[in-house]
C-alpha cells in the first residue's frame, strides 16, 4: 500500500524514521526546531525529539556547517539544513575543502558521514542570490555525492539513503516541489530507501529520451504528454534522481533505445549536469545517435527577478517541446 | 609584540597542581618531545632545500613548547586539530618521524599515503584531526569535535589551534559565537608568532589589549600565555581544559611564541619584515627548549649528558626517518582514486550502484 503525501512531509517522514533508527542522527540548521522549519519540512520534529536531536543554529553557515563536518568525523551523523542551497557560497570552504577532501588528505583515515539538504531552485522570483542550482557544481568535487529528488517518494527514499551513507551527501530539494503530492510507500510495507546512483524511468517512450532531474522531470513529463497528444511523438522520461554517483547505464540504455535525446537541466549551459551527461552519451553511445544531443537549460544570465518572465528563463514544457521538435 | 605578559612575568607556574604532578621522567619527556620536533624540522628543511619535497614547508621551530605543553595535558577523550603548521602537533601526539618524513617526501608509506603532504598530517587514532591548509578553515571543525564529545556524553575537550593570522577570518568568529552559545567544550589556542605571513600583528589586527580579549565580545573566558615558559603553558591550558571538560565552557588562549623561519620556507621576505636582532633576541632569551633545559637542569632533573643523549637520539631518528622516506616507494597512478569515498574503498553495496568516478 502507499499513501498520497506532500514532498515536504515525505522528507519529514524520512528524517523522523532515521532519527528513530540511529541515535547519532542530529538535525541542525536555521529555524529547523522551534520555528518548525522555514518550509515546514521539519515541522513537529523538535517537539517530538527535543533540543538535543533538533538544533536551531544562528545564521552562520560557515560555522555550523563546519561544526557538523567536525562532529561527523567523530561519528555524529548530522543532517544540516541550508535554508537555501544558494547560501552555499558563504560556507564554500567547509563544503568543498573540509567535507569533500578530509578523507583523501588523510589517506582514508577519516570519513565524513554528513548530509546537507535544502532547496536549490529558481522560479520563485527571489532574484539571483537565492536561485542558484549548484548540483553540477558540487558533483564536480570528488568526495561529494549529490542527488536531486523530483517526487515525494524519491525525496523520502533518497534522504534515508543519504543519511545512511558514510560519505558526505548533498541533497538538492526544491521550494516549488515541497507542496507537490505523490504516492509514497507505507512504512508498514518495509523500509523505503532509494539507493544513490540509481535513475528511474518515469515514462516509457520510443521516439526520444528526455533526461532530467529535480523539478525539470515534472516539466519533461508534461512536455511528453503534449508531444504525444499534439505531435504523435512518444517521449521517454528518465529521472536521474542521483547526480553523483550517476546511473550511466540507464542513460545509455534509453539513448540506445530512442536514438534521440534532449537533456533538461535547470543549470546554466556552461558546465552543469547536462554537460557531463552529454559528454558521456557522445563518448559511449555516439553510433546510436540519429541527431545531435540537445539541451534545455536555464537561459544564461543570473536569475531574473521579474515574475512576468522568470518561468521563461527556466526550463519549462513549452521550451522542451520546441527543442524536441527541432530534432524529431 | 610581547613575549612575556607583564602581569605574569614574575609568577612561577611550577607550583601549579598540574606541574607539581610531573615526575622527573615526565619533565625529561617534555624536553625530549620538543627536541625531537626541532631536529625533525631541521632535517625536513635540509631535504626540502635539496629538492626532495614538493609544495610548502611551514616549520614549527621556535614554537615547540606550545604543541608539547598543551598536548601533554590530553587524555583519552581530548582531541586536537590545527592548521598547516602541523608537524609539531603530530610529533607531540606521538606520531612517528618515519611516517611524517615519508609524507613530506610524497611516499606511499607516509601518514596520508602521500596524499596530504606537509600541511595535512592526520592521526585519528591519536585524536589528531589534522593538519588543515586553509587559514581558520579548521576552526569550525575543532568546534565540531567538541560538539561531538558533548553529544556523546564524554568528559573531554577539543584543542583547536590557529595562528594569529587566522583571527580575522569569519569562520573563526562564527566558531567563537557557536562555541559560547552552545557551550561547547573547545579551547581555541591562538599560537601568536607575531606575523601573519609577512604582515605583523600591528598591521593586520585591530583589537583592545590582546587578540584573545576579543573573546569577551562572545562572553567567553580567555587568557594570555607566555609560550616560552612550559610550566605556564601547561598550567593555564589545564585550567581552560578543565573548564571545558567539567563545565562545557569554551576558552580562547593566546600563547605568545615565535617562529625562527619564514611563514613557509618559500617565504622570500622572511628576513625583511623583521630585524635580525628580533630573531636573535628570541633565540637567546626566549627559546622554549633552551629555557626548559635550563629550568630542569637547575631542578637537578636533567644532566648535560642526558640532554646530549636525547639530542643525539633525536638527530639519529630524524636521519633514520629520511632514510626510510628515501627508500620508500611512491604512490602509483592506481592509488589516486583510493580514499575518495568510504563506500567505494570498502566496496559496499552502495558503492556498486552508479558511476562514482568520471574518467574517459
Amino acid at each position: 500500500m502507499s499513501r498520497k503525501m506532500l514532498y515536504r512531509h515525505a522528507i519529514r517522514e524520512g528524517l523522523d524514521e532515521e532519527l528513530a533508527r540511529d541515535e547519532n542522527v542530529v538535525i541542525m540548521g536555521e529555524e529547523v526546531a522551534q520555528y518548525n522549519g522555514a518550509y515546514k519540512v521539519t515541522e513537529g520534529l523538535w517537539e517530538k525529539w527535543g533540543c538535543r536531536r533538533i538544533v536551531d543554529t544562528p545564521i552562520s553557515e560557515a560555522g555550523f556547517i563546519g561544526m557538523g563536518v567536525g562532529a561527523s568525523m567523530l561519528g555524529v551523523r548530522p543532517v544540516m539544513e541550508l535554508m537555501f542551497w544558494s547560501f552555499h557560497s558563504v560556507a564554500f570552504d567547509q563544503l568543498v575543502n573540509n567535507a569533500a577532501c578530509v578523507r583523501y588528505m588523510s589517506g582514508g583515515l577519516i570519513n565524513v558521514p554528513i548530509v546537507m539538504r535544502g532547496p536549490a531552485n529558481g522560479g520563485t522570483n527571489v532574484g539571483a542570490t537565492h536561485s542558484h542550482v549548484p548540483e553540477g557544481l558540487f558533483a564536480a568535487f570528488p568526495g561529494l555525492k549529490v542527488c536531486a529528488p523530483a517526487t515525494p517518494s524519491d525525496a523520502k527514499g533518497l534522504i534515508k539513503a543519504a543519511i545512511r551513507d558514510n560519505d558526505p551527501v548533498y541533497v538538492m530539494e526544491n521550494t516549488l516541489l515541497y507542496g507537490t503530492e505523490g504516492e509514497v510507500p507505507d512504512p508498514e510495507d518495509g523500509d523505503h530507501v532509494v539507493p544513490l546512483g540509481k535513475a528511474d524511468l518515469k515514462r516509457e517512450g520510443t521516439d526520444i529520451s528526455l533526461i532530467a532531474h529535480g523539478r525539470s522531470v515534472l516539466h519533461a513529463l508534461e512536455a511528453a504528454k503534449t508531444l504525444e497528444s499534439e505531435h504523435e511523438i512518444s517521449a521517454e522520461v528518465l529521472d536521474l534522481r542521483s547526480i553523483r554517483p550517476l546511473d550511466q547505464d540507464a542513460i545509455l540504455e534509453t539513448v540506445r533505445k530512442t536514438n534521440r535525446v534532449v537533456l533538461v537541466d535547470e543549470s546554466k549551459g556552461f558546465g552543469g549536469v547536462s554537460a557531463m551527461v552529454s559528454h558521456i552519451i557522445q563518448d559511449q553511445a555516439f553510433d546510436y545517435l540519429d541527431a545531435p544531443i540537445k539541451r534545455v537549460t536555464t537561459i544564461d544570465a543570473p536569475a531574473i527577478y521579474s515574475p512576468h518572465i522568470e518561468n521563461e528563463q527556466l526550463p519549462n514544457p513549452k521550451r522542451i517541446v520546441e527543442r524536441v521538435l527541432s530534432i524529431a | 609584540m610581547s613575549f612575556a605578559p607583564s602581569d605574569h612575568s614574575q609568577l612561577d607556574f611550577a607550583g601549579s597542581p598540574v606541574n607539581q604532578a610531573l615526575t622527573a621522567d615526565d619533565k625529561i619527556e617534555l624536553f625530549r618531545k620538543m627536541q625531537r620536533i626541532r631536529r625533525f624540522e631541521q632535517s625536513a628543511l635540509k631535504y626540502y632545500n635539496s629538492g626532495k619535497m614538493g609544495g610548502f614547508l611551514h616549520l614549527y621551530i621556535g614554537q615547540e613548547s606550545v604543541a608539547v605543553g598543551t598536548l601533554s595535558l590530553c587524555g583519552e577523550n581530548d582531541h586536537n586539530i590545527t592548521a598547516y603548521r602541523c608537524h609539531g602537533h603530530a610529533l607531540a601526539c606521538g606520531m612517528g618521524m618515519n611516517e611524517l618524513m615519508a609524507e613530506l617526501f610524497g611516499k606511499a608509506t607516509g601518514c596520508s599515503k602521500g596524499k596530504g603532504g606537509s600541511m595535512h598530517f592526520f592521526d585519528p587514532e591519536r585524536n589528531f584531526w589534522g593538519g588543515h591548509g586553509i587559514v581558520a578553515g579548521q576552526t569550525p571543525l575543532g568546534l565540531g569535535l567538541g560538539y561531538a564529545l558533548k553529544y556523546k556524553g564524554l568528559e573531554g575537550c577539543a584543542l583547536c589551534y590557529l595562528g594569529d593570522g587566522a583571527v580575522n577570518q569569519g569562520a573563526y568568529h562564527e566558531s567563537l559565537n557557536l562555541a559560547a552559545l552552545f557551550e561547547v567544550p573547545v579551547i581555541f589556542v591562538i599560537e601568536n608568532n607575531g606575523y601573519s605571513m609577512g604582515t605583523s600583528q600591528k598591521r593586520s589586527s585591530s583589537f583592545r589589549g590582546c587578540l584573545a580579549q576579543r573573546a569577551e565580545a562572545y562572553d567567553m573566558e580567555w587568557d594570555l600565555v607566555d609560550g616560552s615558559d612550559l610550566y605556564q603553558v601547561r598550567a593555564k591550558t589545564h585550567i581552560a581544559m578543565e573548564r571545558a571538560r567539567k563545565n562545557h565552557q569554551p576558552t580562547v588562549l593566546e600563547i605568545a611564541t615565535y617562529r625562527y623561519y619564514g611563514h613557509s620556507v618559500a617565504d622570500a621576505n622572511a628576513k625583511k619584515y623583521r630585524t635580525p636582532d628580533e630573531i636573535e633576541n628570541y633565540k637567546q632569551n626566549h627559546d622554549p627548549i633552551r629555557l626548559w633545559q635550563r629550568r630542569i637542569t637547575e631542578e637537578g632533573v636533567l644532566s648535560e649528558e642526558k640532554a646530549k643523549e636525547i639530542d643525539d637520539e633525536a638527530k639519529a631518528d630524524a636521519a633514520a626517518a629520511v632514510k626510510f622516506a628515501e627508500e620508500s616507494p611512491a604512490p602509483t597512478v592506481d592509488d589516486i582514486m583510493d580514499d575518495v569515498y568510504w563506500e567505494t574503498d570498502n566496496d559496499t553495496e552502495a558503492s556498486r550502484v552508479g558511476k562514482h568516478f568520471f574518467n574517459d
